[in-house]
């Protein structure tokens, strides 16, 4: 067995998979307090991805950057949050709030508005053409150049742990969030029966901003987490990753916050040892046949409860 | 009476005699007709207009459609029709899984390019087959219908968004497997055959032909599409008022109270998705033909939100929806991609939305006073600050151009202070929503001239991204407005 091969697509499987697992749990957060499929949320991680990379620019950019590159990741990190966090709120505010009791297709469609809307606002803004967080020609190529030395020669870059531990974090305050706070439990009591949870005096709107406001965060989190790693940012990424960090969420089954970190890392690894060992031009095809598949077979998917319909 | 078909509201059954039925006041039964059809010429007009039979009007659409060719020898013109034609008989097909089953379809593309991906494979040089058309097209629209049903098959469990999100990653397995089929083996198993052209697509497909007839010309196509859109439209159109349209629309209502009544519920989600799928089909086989080529990339996202959006603004669950949704999408964006009438278009539409929307008139007039002076004061200010923020020329020529110089700031270099100027448009639109009372008057008066700052600076240069945004803008603004779409009724959700 080549163990080079399998290491370094297990190394790269993580780190795509913790990317979508922190926005596939925004689309969770959304998903569980307001049964919406929010379309948009893969382009608040893009925006998220190009707030990093606007403040590459402002720091003199990749070449030449005017601070360190420890100041420079946590400022990226809380801009990008923060921007990200107000454009869900935003977005929540104009364009779903009015359809809360509409009927079930109206939100969807209004979710593929915004999502239209927000890709084609950026290629306008921001122009068509590829950039590049360019993270290797930081400082000397600080990030990637240290590191721990795995088995077999493969090598686990700064950057990466960078990726993995961070996401680890924002996921781990995640859950002290949603299990210990007052918001969080009425976070949850909301997305298991909104209705309840109004008589019960819980102010569901603020806890939907809330939800909102944090989910779209960690999609923004998640956007430079992406440029550290993958480098490039572009007006369409969005879509690509919404896409996967949706087959993660409903794979883990959505509305499930830890399924959600499951289904990101089975997708993530899934793509990855599908580009190594099978073919990378069919890993798409693949992971959506995954997708299907799962949903045939346990449509709650994998962690989720299921879910009584009536018809 | 809950649906979003668009039959005339039920004339009162006149009472049989002289003796007035009995429990029942007419006046007070037809008062909602009447409050919808408004009062004096333009309620009589909308009276007259509603006993006329659907049908006329279809008809009278397809009459006019066929003038189209016959008053203009411009071939962009007839291109656009053409165009126009196809979504139409796309968003036919669409119709009748969203509008009529209720069932939300996010592959739908997929099938029209299985279809004009079919006609190709049998139809070109790419396997040496050259098959007659008429031969052709009950295949390929078989087999869509056939594809349609086994995604349903495994769909039909599956609710609402579900539903949704299977369609929407079987469309995007079908544009990745196009895309990328140019080297397909059976699981690897086999030796790897070229089976789509991958990114090249195939090209030098053939043309319609029949009995040893070739249709070859723009126009002939044109007629070819006009007469399979008025076929199906009819078939469509009986549809409707058969047992299963009826069906259809009460599973749309209510699936457990369908279900409930008795109604195969199952049987008729396989249906409705078979059907979509073979007009989409049918669609493929024409667009296939025309273009003389395919490429995965004409059966993606874009091309699924904009059918969306026609289906949306017409009214889902219309026919006459689809046929103005289709007109309003498609020839005005294509339009739009002429400057000078673009421009034209884009101040006619703030113009006419205003008139209609803002009452009484002195707000009206104070408003377009305002704007108008603020315009010419913001000029003078630039002007005299910034020479350079006045460099630039309008768009459009003649008399509206020369008006613009002087009111609208035209940086010699207009494309960093544009996007700016865009960003600061969302959210003083944003902010519009909000506000209430005079207040919302005054901050429209900025809020105007910005539009047109930034249409003049950035939309109407780049074109084909305005499209983009604009529809986009469509979906959102109509679902949060107007869910029912222009023609639809409005519908009472009951939970």
């Amino acid at each position: 067995m080549n163990w080079n091969l399998f290491l370094t697509e297990l190394v790269s499987g993580v780190t795509h998979g913790s990317v979508y697992a922190l926005i596939a749990l925004g689309y969770s957060m959304v998903y569980g307090v307001l049964k919406l499929l929010n379309f948009a949320h893969g382009d608040i991680y893009m925006v998220g991805s190009y707030i990093g990379f606007g403040l590459i620019t402002v720091f003199g950019g990749a070449q030449t950057l005017s601070t360190s590159v420890w100041v420079l990741l946590p400022l990226m990190f809380i801009c990008a949050m923060l921007g990200g966090g107000l454009l869900g709120v935003l977005i929540e505010r104009f364009a779903y709030r009015r359809l809360r009791n509409a009927p079930r297709i109206a939100p969807l469609i209004t979710a593929l508005g915004v999502s239209f809307f927000l890709e084609n606002a950026a290629l306008l803004v921001l122009g068509a053409q590829y950039q590049s967080y360019n993270s290797f020609s930081w400082k000397g190529g600080e990030l990637w150049r240290e590191g721990l030395m795995l088995p077999a020669g493969v090598h686990l870059a700064v950057a990466q742990i960078v990726v993995v531990v961070g996401a680890v974090v924002l996921m781990v305050f995640l859950t002290l969030f949603v299990q210990r706070t007052q918001l969080g439990k009425a976070m949850r009591a909301t997305s298991f029966d909104r209705e309840a949870a109004a008589m019960m005096g819980i102010d569901v709107d603020r806890v939907i901003v809330a939800t909102f406001f944090i989910g779209s965060a960690l999609a923004g989190a998640a956007g430079v987490f992406n440029g550290l790693a993958y480098q490039q940012v572009w007006p369409y990424m969005g879509f690509q990753a919404g896409l996967y960090a949706f087959i993660a969420a409903v794979v883990g089954g959505i509305g499930n916050l830890p399924g959600a970190v499951v289904g990101g890392l089975v997708i993530g690894l899934a793509q990855s040892l599908s580009i190594g060992y099978i073919s990378s031009t069919f890993s798409d095809a693949i992971v959506f046949a995954v997708l299907i598949a799962v949903m045939i077979v346990r449509p709650s998917g994998l962690l989720g409860r299921a879910a009584v319909q009536k018809v | 009476m809950a649906g979003g078909s668009d039959t005339p509201p039920p004339v009162p059954e006149p009472a049989d005699g002289q003796s007035p039925r009995i429990g029942v006041d007419e006046w007070v039964a037809s008062v909602e007709g009447r409050r919808d059809r408004g009062k004096g010429v333009v309620g009589y007009v909308r009276g007259e207009f509603a006993r006329v039979p659907r049908p006329a009007f279809y008809l009278a659409f397809g009459i006019a459609a066929a003038f189209l060719p016959a008053v203009t020898n411009n071939g962009y013109a007839i291109r656009v029709g053409f165009n126009t034609l196809l979504y139409m008989l796309l968003a036919l097909g669409l119709n009748i899984v969203v509008g009529y089953a209720g069932l939300l379809d996010l592959g739908y593309v997929a099938f029209y390019g299985f279809g004009a991906y079919g006609y190709a494979m049998l139809a070109s040089p790419k396997f040496g087959i050259h098959w007659d058309t008429l031969a052709v097209i009950p295949v390929v629209v078989i087999a869509t219908a056939a594809l349609g049903f086994l995604v349903a098959l495994p769909s039909r469990r599956l609710v609402g968004d579900y539903l949704a999100i299977v369609t929407l990653f079987f469309g995007q397995l079908f544009v990745s497997v196009y895309t990328n089929g140019e080297r397909m083996s059976f699981l690897g198993l086999t030796r790897s055959y070229d089976v789509t052209g991958g990114p090249n697509g195939i090209p030098n497909v053939d043309n319609f032909n029949a009995f040893g007839h070739q249709v070859s010309s723009l126009q002939a196509y044109f007629y070819v599409a006009l007469v399979m859109f008025l076929v199906v439209l009819g078939a469509v159109y009986l549809v409707e008022r058969s047992r299963t349209g009826r069906a259809w629309m009460s599973l749309r209502e209510d699936p457990l109270a369908a279900e409930l009544m008795g109604m195969p519920v199952n049987r008729l989600k396989l249906i409705a998705f078979a059907a979509g799928a073979a007009i989409a089909g049918l669609t493929g086989t024409v667009f296939a033909a025309l273009n003389t080529a395919v490429f995965s990339a004409d059966f993606d996202v874009p091309t699924l939100i904009i059918i969306y959006a026609i289906l949306i603004l017409g009214g889902a669950g219309t026919l006459g929806g689809v046929i103005l949704g289709a007109l309003v999408v498609n020839v005005s964006l294509e339009v739009l991609r002429t400057p000078g009438h673009a421009t034209w278009i884009f101040y006619t539409l703030i113009v006419a939305t205003l008139v209609a929307k803002l009452r009484p008139w002195r707000w009206l007039a104070a408003v377009a006073a305002g704007t108008i002076g603020f315009g010419f004061a913001v000029h003078a200010i630039v002007a005299a600050t910034w020479a350079a923020g006045v460099d630039g020329q309008p768009a459009v020529g003649g008399i509206l151009g020369s008006g613009l110089r002087h009111w609208v700031v035209l940086p010699a270099s207009p494309r960093t202070i544009g996007n700016v100027a865009f960003i600061g448009l969302i959210f003083a639109v944003l902010l519009l929503t909000t506000l209430q009372g005079w207040v919302r008057k005054l901050v429209l008066i900025p809020t105007l001239y910005l539009t047109a700052f930034v249409w003049e600076n950035r939309l109407v240069v780049e074109p084909s991204i305005t499209r983009l945004i604009l529809i986009g803008v469509i979906l959102i603004v109509l679902m949060n407005a107007r869910p029912q779409g222009l023609l639809g009724s409005q519908r009472v959700e009951i939970v």
